[in-house]
């Protein structure tokens, strides 16, 4: 194979790499540019640890070829937090304990990070349906649905907080 | 207020920031100059002999560094050291697809990839086995040769107490067939191992595993290479559930590949290998057999269970003995007869998955029980609470029981779900349900039997107030590092975030045996506990001088060591730790931690079942049945554990949760299931892991018993609630539709098929499970009739002999 160059758009920074051009969106963030944040539980789609955002909208990276990318921004967990101030929903997750293993987070995460941008009062089924592509094995869900509520609870706070200021 | 400054408390994990960052290195994110790829060819046949085996074409393909084949590494190994039938790489013989057959290390995974299709193997096809049945009849097909009799791979005969008085005695007799069908663990991070070994002779090796230790040694037997000059790290698991506590071909290979070409190699599994390695829940067939005086009080209780164990051992020998050991430290049983066989057959190789061999035989027992309630009219909570087994006690196969919440936890859960409101009130379709379990806080035993701790902590303590926790212990997600962190930082009064903790590391942490058995918070956290006292010891003796005070009457926290009676008067911690260095030097402490003498009996096969302490549970289903589709809900599941003292009640409200949602997959959604020895759903499109629209809503609620045997008080956590959960839902379908199921899973074709509407024209049944051994086309009466005949005779022998 003849690898190719790429330039994409990641976590607000332009990079150009060179890649070999069948390789998937996962394969570069992880083995071209040291995201290894981005994980892989089955590589066709099925487990969702691979999420990543672009343009905000949860894609699986392990069915993505990044020349289909254009100059759309993608998201990584590692792009989760603003400069040194964790995203909240980083914190919800380690209150609540909705991180066991860890290994299906990032991608739960930026799911996660997808639903509170659109709403901040999200109900029970709205976050279910949110997370629905997310496979986890070790929580049951239950403590994950606890920190978004808690992160929702928290931005909405903050953004009230910044209207009446 | 709480006694403990740390204990107790809902602190995040202080490994939690990592997982949220996406800076934690599991063993795939790991890259090192120069590092090679492999992948393994596996077998395509489920029993055949390899005729020949040329990788001539495969060595030539571009981008090829080296290859090895099982002929490099014809040691054998496995865990257990008494039954050691596997090689890393396949030998001679193929007995599974989906076995490792050998191994390419190439520039880059497309490589390595390629060249698999240009490896020749030539396989000469033999009989496969897929059945228990089979596998106790055919003589004539060995999958070992060294199978004593047929394909059974071991059988367990045990008794207690006076079984035919107890039947004699009994007012009401249950006997049935149950069957549990195999399900694997489905981490969602597959196995992976990055091997480095050096011009200085040295191998490390970073790997996905539960077991670093066992790895350790497993690795030293099969490469020929002293424990002395290997490194085993066991890097964060990406979840495990038993499914990585084996030591595993990729392993090996990634290791001899990298001796040989002095390069690092790293292997990592693709999902579908990882439903074919296996080492999940046993299908077991159960005959259970329980006798009851008229109020319901056991008399006697006989349980025979058949166990399909795959091509190897795994821990076979351990699960064969789980599937009867623990049955009795629930409820009172006077008397009580177990049998056990494991058979081969030509299927991945099933092990530990969480529960080990527990959760059959639970299911089966508590299913019974259930009816036996119904038989006799009595609720199924009440009935259980009024015969369980007491607190401070022997069971009736010589184990030792410490605190015994079942009963409490039962109350909860009847408190929690309205039990009495809605049992026996709910409309066709809707059903509750209730069962109870218990599970150890680690084997009483080691693997290998020698008179060395269970685990080792080592603490140091900085300059600067850092505490460093070095234990062998593996990380899986299960929370054992902040574990490890929060016992630390109570015992020495600092905090977790004082704390670093080294875990799963062969050279720089003493052993601790794994991540097993749900042996970590109990011994480990015991070791560090002890670790952690030595150096509280020195440091309250430089304290005790300052301050004036006697060492009895101080206590640490919050970073400083104070005066009980006067608070105000205190060292800090910082300033301690450099008096207690000048005075002492180097501060480090170390701690260890085996099982009590005495916890369980002296006859062959006692070893599995004691522990230093046994948790308890109880779950409560709630269900819906579409009574036209046959589809089941389940809508909630509340699940009460005696976990002994909630360390960090988050994390142990975690692994409730969890354990409910993996039993609720394992009841209605998932199997292990083969054709012609290819797995049928190999993929998680197909093998169905509950997502967030198919979990019920969980409710976990802690009983706390405070154990002595424990650190703190604490017992297990991460396995024992699974138990309860499967028998509770099948009780609960009971409630809703009038239908037993005595198999699992409880799939929607069941549940229509028991209304008599999968075809019309079938009357509806009472009952789905099994009526005994055998599929209806061949005899195994006649196959177990001998074997019982062999086994008799031996049973004489024996007992003329000693």
């Amino acid at each position: 194979m003849t690898k190719e160059m790429l330039t994409i758009r990641v976590n607000g920074e332009t990079r150009t790499v060179a890649v070999e051009p069948h390789h998937t969106l996962l394969e570069v963030l992880r083995e071209e540019l040291g995201l290894t944040g981005t994980k892989h539980g089955c590589e066709l789609g099925e487990c969702g640890a691979c999420t990543v955002l672009v343009d905000g909208v949860p894609v699986l990276s392990c069915l993505t070829l990044p020349a289909q990318l254009g100059q759309a921004e993608v998201t990584t967990v590692e792009g989760l937090a603003t400069g040194t101030e964790l995203h909240p929903l980083q914190t919800a997750f380690a209150e609540e304990g909705a991180a066991q293993c860890g290994y299906c987070t990032p991608g739960m995460l930026l799911s996660a990070k997808a639903l509170l941008d659109e709403t901040l009062v999200p109900t029970h089924d709205e976050m279910a349906q949110a997370i629905s592509g997310n496979l986890c094995r070790c929580t049951g869900y239950t403590a994950i649905y606890e920190a978004i509520g808690r992160a929702a609870a928290r931005m909405r706070k903050t953004s009230e907080e910044r209207r009446t200021r | 207020m709480s006694e403990y400054s740390i204990v107790g408390r809902r602190l995040p994990k202080v490994n939690a920031w990592a997982h949220l960052t996406g800076a934690a290195r599991y063993a795939d994110d790991i890259d090192l100059p120069r590092m090679l790829h492999g992948r393994l060819l596996r077998s395509t046949r489920p029993h055949a002999r390899i005729e020949r085996l040329d990788v001539t074409r495969a060595l030539a393909h571009p981008g090829v560094v080296a290859i090895v084949t099982g002929a490099d590494m014809p040691e054998k190994m496995g865990i257990m050291p008494s039954t050691q039938d596997e090689t890393a790489l396949a030998v001679g013989k193929v007995r599974y697809v989906g076995e490792p057959v050998a191994a390419v290390a190439a520039l880059d995974e497309d490589a390595a990839y390629e060249a698999l299709a240009l490896i020749d193997v030539e396989y000469e096809d033999l009989e496969p086995i897929f059945t228990i049945e089979a596998a106790l009849e055919r003589e004539d097909v060995k999958i070992h040769d060294e199978a004593r009799r047929a394909n059974v791979f071991k059988e367990v005969h045990l008794s207690f107490g006076d079984l035919d008085a107890g039947f004699a005695a009994a007012d009401h007799v249950r006997d049935e067939w149950f069957f549990f069908e195999g399900t694997t663990h489905a981490p969602i991070e597959s196995h992976a191992a990055v091997a480095s070994y050096g011009a200085d002779g040295k191998l490390t090796l970073w790997s996905s595993t539960q077991v670093p230790h066992y790895l350790h040694r497993e690795l030293e037997k099969v490469l020929g290479l002293p424990r002395s000059r290997i490194r085993v790290i066991a890097t964060p698991n990406g979840g495990a559930f038993g499914g990585k506590s084996d030591p595993f071909g990729h392993e090996f290979s990634a290791a001899l590949l990298s001796m040989r070409t002095r390069r690092p190699v790293k292997i990592t599994l693709d999902r579908e290998e990882v439903f074919y390695a296996h080492r999940g829940r046993h299908p077991v067939k159960m005959r259970v057999k329980t006798g009851v005086k008229r109020d319901g009080e056991i008399t006697a209780v006989e349980l025979n269970s058949y166990l399909d164990g795959g091509a190897y051992a795994s821990y076979g020998i351990a699960t064969t003995y789980y599937t009867g050991a623990l049955l009795t430290v629930t409820y009172r049983i006077p008397a009580y007869k177990f049998d056990g066989v494991r058979v081969y057959t030509n299927k991945p190789p099933c092990g530990p998955k969480r529960g080990h061999g527990t959760t059959q035989p639970r299911y089966a027992f508590e299913c019974q029980l259930d009816k036996i309630a119904a038989d006799l009219g009595l609720d199924p909570i009440a009935y259980r609470q009024r015969i369980l087994q007491p607190p401070n006690s022997r069971t009736v196969n010589d184990l030792r029981i410490t605190t015994m919440g079942l009963g409490e936890c039962l109350g909860a859960v009847r408190t929690a779900t309205g039990w009495d409101r809605k049992r026996g009130e709910l409309p066709r379709g809707k059903g509750i349900g209730v069962a109870g379990s218990a599970y150890i806080s680690g084997a009483g035993l080691p693997i290998y039997w020698n008179d060395m701790p269970h685990s080792g902590a080592e603490i140091r303590i900085d300059r600067g107030g850092g505490v460093t926790v070095m234990c062998g212990t593996s990380e899986i997600g299960q929370g054992s590092d902040n574990v490890l962190a929060a016992i630390a930082a109570e015992t020495l009064g600092v905090y977790p975030e004082d704390v670093h903790v080294v875990s799963g590391d062969t050279s720089l942490a003493p052993v601790d045996l794994g991540s097993y058995s749900s042996r970590v918070t109990m011994m480990a956290g015991n070791a560090t506990k002890s670790a952690a006292t030595a150096l509280r010891e020195k440091l309250f003796a430089v304290a005790s001088e300052k301050l004036g005070v006697p060492a009895e009457r101080l206590a640490a926290a919050y970073r400083r060591i104070y005066d009980l009676g006067a608070p105000e008067r205190y060292v800090g911690f910082v300033e301690a730790a450099n008096l207690a260095e000048a005075r002492y030097g180097t501060l480090v402490g170390a701690g260890s931690y085996k099982p009590p003498a005495g916890i369980g009996g002296s006859y062959k096969g006692a070893g599995v079942g004691p522990t230093p302490a046994y948790s308890y549970q109880a779950a409560v289903a709630e269900v819906s049945v579409d009574l036209e589709t046959g589809q089941l809900t389940v809508e909630r599941i509340t699940t009460a554990h005696d976990c002994g003292r909630a360390l960090n009640p988050v994390n142990v409200e975690g692994q409730v949760e969890g354990s409910a949602y993996m039993g609720y997959g394992e009841a209605v959604l998932e199997e292990q299931v083969f054709r012609g020895g290819l797995h049928k759903k190999p993929s998680l499109l197909d093998y169905k892991l509950p997502t967030s629209l198919d979990t019920p809503a969980l409710q976990a609620v802690l009983v706390e018993t405070v154990d002595s045997e424990g650190p703190y008080g604490a017992k297990e956590a991460g396995e024992g609630p699974l138990n309860p959960v499967i028998p509770a839902i099948a009780n609960a379908v009971y409630d809703a539709i009038g239908v037993r199921f005595d198999e699992t899973p409880i799939t929607a074709e069941k549940i229509l098929d028991a209304l008599g509407k999968r075809d019309n024209r079938a009357a509806p049944k009472d009952r789905i499970g099994p009526d005994g051994l055998g599929d209806g086309r061949r005899d195994p009466g006649r196959a177990l009739r001998r074997l019982g005949a062999s086994t008799e005779a031996r049973e004489r022998k024996r007992a003329g002999t000693t």
